[in-house]
């Protein structure tokens, strides 16, 4: 094995783009202005454009993307293949745009593996730039539509980009017609059985359009050879059965069915890169939340957990995870630019259940939100902050679970603390 | 009439921005007015009811835009129901459906399903935002307020009218927004369209259902002030 640190390799331009884009970095971190991880990113690449592609030569490279999920799974595959006792590199921050990942391999000059989440639109991109080893589709479904992120339209990029990446493993869910289709193109495919829970995306074959045949998680298209391809890994309740057949629960801290998903993915990924199962299991189980996520925090006497869902597939599987009433439920929503300026896909949330619990409406598009509850007949109260809805839900509660889109979040979590 | 048959045209191929609004603030105003409403959600693998009073048809990619015509002029419900008298509301990718062509995939003309006298293809940029428009007079509907994401650029033949002339963001690509002739009704509005625009959605009701009541206030006052903060957003976004 090579063991020369790929830093050292890089042409010397390169190694000043980095040196400047980490410095950059500081100064923004000093600065305040978030972890500086983009700004020295796009610092390091105008000054050396293919300065990705050099610093990921030598190292294993996995990319993470899909809609939902690419947080939480890249932070569960670096957990996991942190059995093998080598250093990673990642974007913990979430940056996963090329200065974003830049970043996170030019901060960790000696790490010989990297593990990535990356955006969905700039996957041929990445694959081109990085030459993974493996790359993880979760899931692909409605999001942000403001961007004219048409999906259809991605699945196929993914799939011209996988069909020309042949030294590449793809782990992909075999349960989502969309991210089969696109990972069908790769040599080599890694299924695993993650589940759907939403579906509004995926009624129709994405090879020719006509209506897919669905029996649980089954899936097969009416007109054309397009299947649910067999799966080697496979989540059922709470248990993994891996490629042998053996049955191990999950049991993890992280709670919700798109968590155990997550964790699967995971161990499918460790399972490439030869990491004993039960072994990486163990580290899976010692995660307890990711970049504020699930964190549980005391304000006023109130115990409150933060969850974050940008989109509707994110909140049907978020309403899922909510503790049962009588635990008051605050929901809050942004529409600014990371959030997606367009509040059309609240109506594609079915929030009927919630009809029978406390409810109260935040953010800066609280009132899309009250109009939307207002045709589901569930009743609320609107409130302005994070305060006024520990005091209301006080009265009643000990406790409030905080459901929000991305930057109503980041709010929150301003306010309570960067302790999160 | 008995009752309000809503029929929701293909949203397995058609329901990419939020286009079940639309059906549930209908739903919900002619309820509030006493009449029994039936949905009937109808996939594009089903035969298209020709008994509807409101048919509903949403947004979607080229390629399902595609497919989903092609299904509704082999079926023939849709263009019977319209012959008949029916309501129809499309927005969006549902809208440039409804003309005698639009742009497919690679902007490839594609025959539409020629309800309206239009005519769309794919416009130099992708018009994404707030959108404001004063509706034609005669139909006395106060001023739309929606979210535009799209981009098609619509021209009209002299058997259609314009729904509406814009005072902020892109519509049809020429100053109007929109296109109405007789009962059949297009906007580029996408997603919930009538959410922020209860006239709109009356407008269509009172065309399935004859003249309406008002709402009771307390019914209106939160759509209503989701309208005044949209229509203030608008105005703050405006040049001056
Ligand atoms: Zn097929």
């Amino acid at each position: 094995m090579d063991v020369k640190p790929p830093r050292s390799r890089l042409p010397m331009r390169a190694r000043l783009a980095t040196t400047v884009g980490s410095a950059a970095a500081t100064v923004s971190r000093l600065a305040g202005k978030g972890d500086g991880s983009v700004i020295g990113g796009i610092i390091g690449l105008r000054l050396q454009p293919d300065l990705l592609s050099l610093l990921a030569a030598g190292r294993r490279v996995v990319l993470v993307t899909g809609t939902n999920g690419k947080t939480t799974t890249t932070r569960l595959i670096t957990a996991a293949l942190g059995a093998l006792g080598q250093e990673i590199a990642s974007n913990i921050y979430g940056a996963n745009m090329e200065a974003g990942l830049a970043s996170a391999l030019s901060r960790a000059p000696h790490a010989t593996l990297a593990v990535l989440e990356t955006d969905e639109k700039y996957i041929p991109a990445m694959v081109k730039a990085t030459s993974p080893r493996v790359v993880v589709l979760l899931n692909l479904s409605r999001d942000q539509m403001d961007r004219a992120a048409e999906i259809w339209l991605l699945a196929r990029r993914w799939r011209e980009a996988l069909a020309d990446a042949p030294g590449c493993r793809v782990v992909a869910n075999a349960d989502d017609p969309l991210v089969a289709w696109a990972a069908g193109a790769a040599r080599q495919v890694t299924w695993v059985a993650a589940g759907q829970r939403w579906r509004d995306d995926s009624w129709c074959c994405p090879h020719c359009g006509a209506h897919l045949e669905r029996d649980g998680d089954d899936w097969s298209c009416r007109e054309c050879a397009n299947r649910r391809p067999p799966v080697s890994w496979v989540l059922t309740g709470d248990q993994v059965i891996d490629p042998t057949g053996r049955e191990r629960p999950l049991e993890l801290a992280l709670p919700g069915r798109a968590n155990r998903a997550n964790a699967v993915v995971a161990l499918a990924v460790a399972d490439v890169f030869g990491v004993n199962i039960t072994r990486a299991l163990r580290e899976l189980r010692a995660v307890t939340s990711v970049a504020g996520r699930y964190t549980q925090v005391t304000r006023r006497g109130c115990d409150i957990r933060l969850l974050l869902a940008k989109n509707p597939a994110g909140w049907l599987e978020a309403l899922d995870v909510l503790a049962p009433p009588p635990v008051p439920v605050l929901l809050s929503v942004n529409a600014q630019g990371p959030d997606g300026r367009d509040t059309s896909w609240l109506w594609d949330v079915d929030y009927r259940r919630l009809r029978d619990r406390a409810v109260l409406v935040g953010g800066e598009r609280r009132l899309d939100l009250a109009v939307r509850l207002e045709a589901d007949e569930v009743p609320f109260r609107l409130v302005n902050d994070i305060d006024e809805a520990v005091d209301l839900a006080g009265a009643a509660s000990a406790n409030l679970e905080v459901l929000a889109n991305y930057t109503a979040f980041q709010q929150y979590r301003a306010v309570l603390g960067r302790a999160l | 009439m008995r009752s309000l048959r809503l029929v929701w045209i293909y949203p397995d191929l058609l329901s990419t921005y939020g286009d079940r609004g639309n059906a549930l603030v209908l739903e919900r105003r002619a309820r509030l007015r006493g009449v029994p409403v039936q949905v009937l959600e109808v996939n594009s693998d089903q035969p298209v009811p020709r008994d509807g009073h409101i048919y509903l048809m949403g947004g979607g990619e080229d390629l399902p835009q595609t497919l989903a015509t092609r299904r509704l002029q082999a079926d023939g419900g849709l263009h019977e129901a319209v012959r008949k008298g029916a309501v129809l509301f499309a927005v969006c990718a549902g809208y440039q459906m409804l003309g005698v062509e639009f742009g497919g995939a690679e902007d490839q003309p594609v025959a539409g399903l020629g309800l309206l006298d239009i005519r769309s293809g794919r416009g130099e940029r992708r018009a994404v935002g707030e959108i404001v428009a004063d509706v034609d007079p005669a139909l006395q509907v106060p001023r739309l307020t929606g979210f535009e994401n799209h981009q098609g650029v619509t021209e009209r033949g002299p058997r259609a009218r314009p729904l509406a002339r814009t005072v902020l963001g892109t519509g049809n690509g020429d100053g109007t927004e929109g296109t109405y002739a007789g009962r059949v009704l297009g906007t580029y509005l996408h997603g919930p369209a009538l959410v922020r625009n209860p006239g709109l959605a009356d407008l269509l009701l009172s065309w399935a259902l004859g003249p309406l009541p008002p709402l009771p206030a307390e019914a209106e006052e939160l759509s209503q002030r989701l309208r005044d903060e949209r229509l203030a957003a608008a105005a703050a976004q405006q040049p001056s």
